[in-house]
């Protein structure tokens, strides 16, 4: 069940949204989009979904491509958010479970014991337009979710969320994934992406300018962080070689470094000037490597 | 799960909250109430109205014209005799005793004239009865005072034999023609059904668009779009909304007939013979069926493709109003048309799609035409009807799409290209 992306490219009119896109997508895996508005990724999404043709380039989805035939396998949350603001939460999703192939008693079934997963079980008979914004994103998640798709597709699944809400859904995410459903999403929260994905696609003005396994794309990146917290100004660490550049924090400093071995020369500069509380190696953040490759800070 | 399946989970979705929304009931029971309060109108106005009669004074001293004229005088209004001077009886009109005065005297031929005196010209219809009665009076006195003899006097007034009958022309026998009481039958069906179609289209054509219109605003719709597909979804909005309007039709018209059946004993015949339906013939009958279907397949495509176009459901009005004057020019010319059915602008309009399933129809139900004009005229239906579906889903695969304020005909590109590959 590998989804498979190939030279794909998207214009509309003139403007070109999707440039030349070739990603797989492994099976059972949760697989990152990143970027900023406007970059792509949404435009992606619908056309993995067959909601939009790309203009050149081909999509598939296990060897097939994707068609109507197999949205009852699909499942997906997006961006914008909407649901029928006057039907109660368990006519809407008898509705739209009903649309993705399940029986009522089925829906039901499942629209329990995720409403009692996500500790909304009050919420059954209620309109959705009585909901909270936060609450309404929990049952479009249901809404995304509730047929077990082998396919996920989550359009910006955590903004909005209070912080409690979001590791309730990261958790629910991860537990798809090992019950075997494949999870495609977006975020530009590089954190979210860092946390969840083993791989991940990078995108700016429609072009992936990074993507593969999360280890091995930081790994590949060579650049090194190396935390330091000292009791003595470090500023002259910016002309040691090796030292790309220095960011100053109110206890100490963060360095980028060419690579690990460029630490040991920094700890032989700093050894005996006075009282060292912390001195850390670290992995790039992926922040790092999207402003390397972007040439433009992202967040 | 196949296309089918999905297209009836729309499709019954559709119908039953439109049948269960409470603005369907409440239309509905008002529409009833209506029905049920004009079929007793007569029984409501007899509640309402005084046990007094009018009364009209008579001034004369002719006795035989008044015992005459009284005689003839049927329970509109009663004659009282006024003892009195005519002064005296114009005032007491004044007084509201009487709604006029009626002063008989005798002309110098012998015969009666009179003068109607009243407050105004609002009851004609006394002064209008008196008048013709009191004319056939003078003329019964007239032709006795001249001894003619009443046997002459009858056949005189006796109505002329005029009998109506067809000839029979090379493109059938005179029995195909339609008969008077067919013709008038048909007539009668032609008005309903344009009436029908005319209220179907601006009353479901709307509620289509509006359905639609919903889904986007409340961006639903990508979630339905992503699930089943938008053509299939188009069209089980188009059939479901369908059904909704016949649901309604049949509890109006079903109502209309048990009303009219409980009442039976005050009108002479049955349900089709009250609208004068019961000499209509089985195919003007079908024509009907057909036209009206066609008519509202045609405008509903048309509204689903406008109803995706717009993104707030306040200029889902704004953007039916063509649509709206096509669906009035087709009423008024079909109106117009049922006087002439046979002039040129009926018969060009029969054939342009957007009149042609009233025009037609009218042509269809008030002449004999050929079937090859009819059948043409259909195809051509059909055939729009045909691009407009295929226009409308990608429009509507487009349009869903589709978030902005401006309402104009750029969107059409817009949404179309969207659905394109480039």
């Amino acid at each position: 069940m590998t989804l498979k992306l190939e030279n794909v490219t998207k214009k509309f009119g003139s403007f070109t949204a999707v440039d030349d896109l070739s990603i797989e997508i492994p099976e059972k895996n949760i697989f990152g989009f990143l970027g900023a508005n406007g970059a792509g990724k949404t435009t992606t999404f619908r056309m993995i979904l067959n909601l939009l043709d790309q203009t050149s380039g081909s999509i598939t989805w296990n060897g097939e491509t994707i068609d109507y035939s197999k949205s009852d396998q699909i499942g997906y949350l997006p961006e914008e958010r909407g649901l029928y603001p006057k039907l109660k939460v368990r006519d809407q999703l008898i509705y739209l479970g009903k649309l993705r192939g399940m029986q009522k008693k089925e829906v039901l079934d499942e629209l329990t014991s995720w409403l009692d997963y996500l500790k909304v079980p009050q919420y059954m008979d209620k309109k959705v337009e009585e909901l909270s914004k936060g609450n309404q994103q929990k049952i479009q998640f249901i809404s995304a979710v509730i047929h077990k798709p082998k396919l996920l597709i989550l359009d910006e699944p955590f903004s909005g969320l209070d912080p409690v809400n979001v590791e309730l859904l990261k958790k629910a995410v991860i537990e798809l994934k090992n019950t075997g459903t494949s999870i495609v999403f977006s975020s530009h929260r590089m954190e979210h992406v860092e946390e969840l994905c083993q791989h991940l696609c990078m995108m700016q003005h429609g072009k992936p300018i990074l993507h593969g396994d999360l280890r091995e794309i930081k790994r590949s990146f060579g650049k090194k962080n190396l935390s330091i917290q000292a009791d003595f100004d470090l500023s002259f660490l910016e002309n040691v070689a090796g030292v790309v550049k220095v960011k100053y924090f109110s206890d100490g400093v963060l360095c980028q470094i060419e690579n690990e071995n460029v630490s040991q020369s920094v700890l032989e500069e700093i050894s005996g000037k006075g009282f060292i509380r912390k001195f850390e190696l670290d992995e790039p953040s992926l922040n790092d490597i999207f402003i390397e490759k972007a040439g433009e800070s992202y967040e | 799960m196949s296309h089918m399946n999905k297209f009836w989970i729309v499709f019954s979705h559709t119908y039953l909250s439109k049948i269960k929304s409470k603005s369907f009931i409440i239309t509905t029971a008002i529409i009833l109430a209506l029905i049920v309060l004009m079929s007793n109108v007569q029984s409501f106005i007899e509640m309402f109205d005084s046990d007094e009669t009018d009364q009209v004074a008579v001034v004369t001293e002719q006795e035989e014209v008044y015992s005459q004229l009284e005689a003839r005088t049927e329970a509109d209004f009663e004659l009282e005799h006024f003892d009195g001077t005519l002064e005296e009886a114009q005032d007491a009109v004044g007084e509201e005793k009487f709604i006029a005065v009626l002063d008989i005297r005798e002309s110098e031929d012998g015969l009666p004239e009179a003068t109607y005196y009243s407050k105004d010209y609002t009851n004609q219809t006394a002064q209008n009865i008196l008048e013709s009665q009191l004319q056939q009076i003078k003329v019964e006195m007239a032709t006795n005072q001249s001894g003619i003899d009443p046997a002459v006097i009858a056949s005189i007034y006796e109505p002329v034999s005029f009998e109506n009958e067809l000839i029979a022309t090379g493109n059938g026998d005179a029995s195909d023609v339609k008969t008077e009481e067919e013709l008038s039958g048909a007539r009668g069906l032609v008005y309903a059904i344009l009436f029908l179609l005319y209220m179907a289209v601006i009353l479901y054509g709307n509620m289509i668009a509006m359905d639609i219109a919903n889904e986007k605003t409340s961006r639903v719709m990508e979630i339905l779009i992503s699930s089943s597909s938008p053509v299939s979804q188009m069209f089980a909005k188009i059939f479901g909304i369908g059904l909704v309007g016949l649901t309604q039709m049949v509890v109006l018209l079903g109502t209309g007939y048990f009303v009219i059946m409980q009442k039976q004993d005050e009108l002479i015949g049955d349900f089709f013979e009250f609208f004068g339906l019961s000499d209509v013939s089985l195919s003007t009958f079908v024509y009907a069926i057909v036209f009206f279907l066609l008519g509202y397949f045609l405008y509903a495509t048309l509204a689903a493709m406008l109803g995706s176009l717009v993104s707030r459901t306040e200029d889902v009005q704004q953007l039916m109003t063509p649509v709206t004057f096509l669906i009035i020019a087709a009423f008024m010319i079909s109106m117009v048309g049922l006087g002439m059915p046979e002039s040129t602008f009926v018969v060009i309009s029969s054939y342009i799609p957007f009149f042609s399933p009233m025009a037609m129809f009218l042509r269809v139900g008030l002449l004999d035409i050929a079937f090859w004009e009819v059948g043409l005229s259909i195809l051509i239906l059909i055939a729009t009807i045909v691009v407009f579906a295929i226009l409308g889903a990608k429009i509507y695969r487009g349009g869903v799409l589709m978030y902005g304020t401006s309402t104009s005909l750029k969107d059409f590109k817009k949404a179309l290209q969207l659905s394109k590959k480039e």
